[in-house]
């Protein structure tokens, strides 16, 4: 913070006051950062917090294998009508999407892990 | 017994103009809309104006609602998803107001439609689509090649990682519009067999307090579906713009 207090000869005094307000303002963040430090307030928070999480959590369950579902055989029938390929699209879209809508489950209640990550 | 969807019907209001030949009207919708905006406006217009030290009750409501979303964007998605807190801090008080003025009788339930979900959750798709590509350039498709897959089934696990990905708008979407939905279906319902069951003379008023009494509990249950739901909206958006933020881990 006191960066400019040493090359500036003729505002010595304004940034010598400066330098000392840096100082006043990281000592108030010290005292600050010890009184938040992890005491029975923030163990509270993380409890009650903890009881919306988990509803949330079930109620995502609900909607994410449908969405899988409904994905796969919407892809599978545009691709019959767009290709003329009758069952086939729907055939093996339908299975992809059941696929996914079981991985968004197992996303969705933390058995397996996010998408991109290594696992 | 009255008819439960009545409630979601739309009515016009006023006919603002005509674009096209087709018409542009405000509708019940649009004005619960309005009053949901109003609502939130007012909320934080209100709650910051005093800038008391010590908050009174519209200011706690206000500060309690920035920290909360603030707490759940820094733990979904970290500082960097901060830059998102507009967004996601306007998602969430949009559905958590209108789901609560939902549960006023007489109002109408915006969110209980799937036009506005859909657009909702497609307006964080497609803000994910796009802040990802522009941040990571093709680094993005990163999300759909999970890393230590053997290469022989590597192209069917891409294939289910992007149908799943494609899936998001709709589970994000039909969520709230179904448990709005249902939720306000299910009220109605066990209220009609309230006036049903008095109309039975001196058993049927007795018989009445039952589903009054469910009602009573119900009307609980959806205040706080109508919190969890919004919740749940701003988590997933989270969740979800991680993705666009950290698409390799």
């Amino acid at each position: 913070m006191a960066r400019d207090t040493g090359d500036e000869g003729g505002n010595g005094n304004r940034s010598a006051e400066e330098a000392a307000l840096s100082a006043r303002l990281q000592s108030l963040g010290e005292r600050l950062a010890q009184q938040k430090g992890p005491g029975p307030q923030a163990e509270a928070r993380s409890g009650s917090k903890s009881d919306p999480s988990a509803l949330a959590r079930g109620f995502r369950l609900s909607t994410e294998l449908v969405a899988g579902v409904l994905v796969g055989a919407f892809i599978g029938w545009a691709l019959d009508k767009w290709l003329g390929i009758s069952p086939w699209g729907m055939i093996v879209f339908l299975l992809l999407g059941f696929a996914a809508g079981v991985i968004n489950v197992m996303r969705a209640a933390g058995v397996s892990s996010p998408p991109g990550s290594g696992r | 017994m009255t008819d439960p969807i009545h409630q979601f019907e739309i009515h016009k209001i006023a006919t603002l103009g005509h674009i096209g030949g087709h018409e542009i009207a405000f509708t019940n919708s649009a004005l619960f809309m309005a009053i949901t905006v109003v609502g939130i406006w007012a909320l934080l217009v209100g709650g910051s104006s005093a800038r008391a030290l010590v908050p009174g009750r519209m200011q706690s409501i206000a500060e309690l609602s920035y920290e909360f979303v603030a707490d759940t964007i820094n733990s979904t998605a970290g500082k960097e998803g901060m830059k998102f807190f507009p967004l996601v801090f306007t998602l969430f008080m949009f559905i958590l107001v209108a789901n609560i003025i939902g549960l006023i009788p007489y109002t109408f339930t915006v969110t209980s439609h799937i036009i506005i979900t859909a657009a909702l959750a497609l307006l964080v798709f497609i803000t994910v689509l796009v802040y990802g590509f522009t941040k990571n350039g093709l680094g993005f498709f990163r999300l759909f090649v999970p890393q230590g897959i053997p290469i022989y089934i590597l192209p069917l696990i891409v294939f289910i990682e992007v149908l799943s990905f494609l899936s998001r708008p709709i589970s994000h979407s039909v969520r709230l519009f179904a448990n709005m939905l249902a939720g306000h279906i299910t009220l109605k319902v066990f209220a009609s067999f309230i006036t049903l069951l008095g109309g039975l003379g001196i058993f049927g008023i007795f018989g009445a307090t039952l589903p009054l009494a469910l009602v009573v509990a119900l009307t609980a249950l959806e205040l706080l579906v109508a919190f969890l739901q919004a919740y749940v909206f701003a988590i997933l958006t989270c969740i979800y713009l991680n993705d666009a933020i950290h698409p390799g881990h």
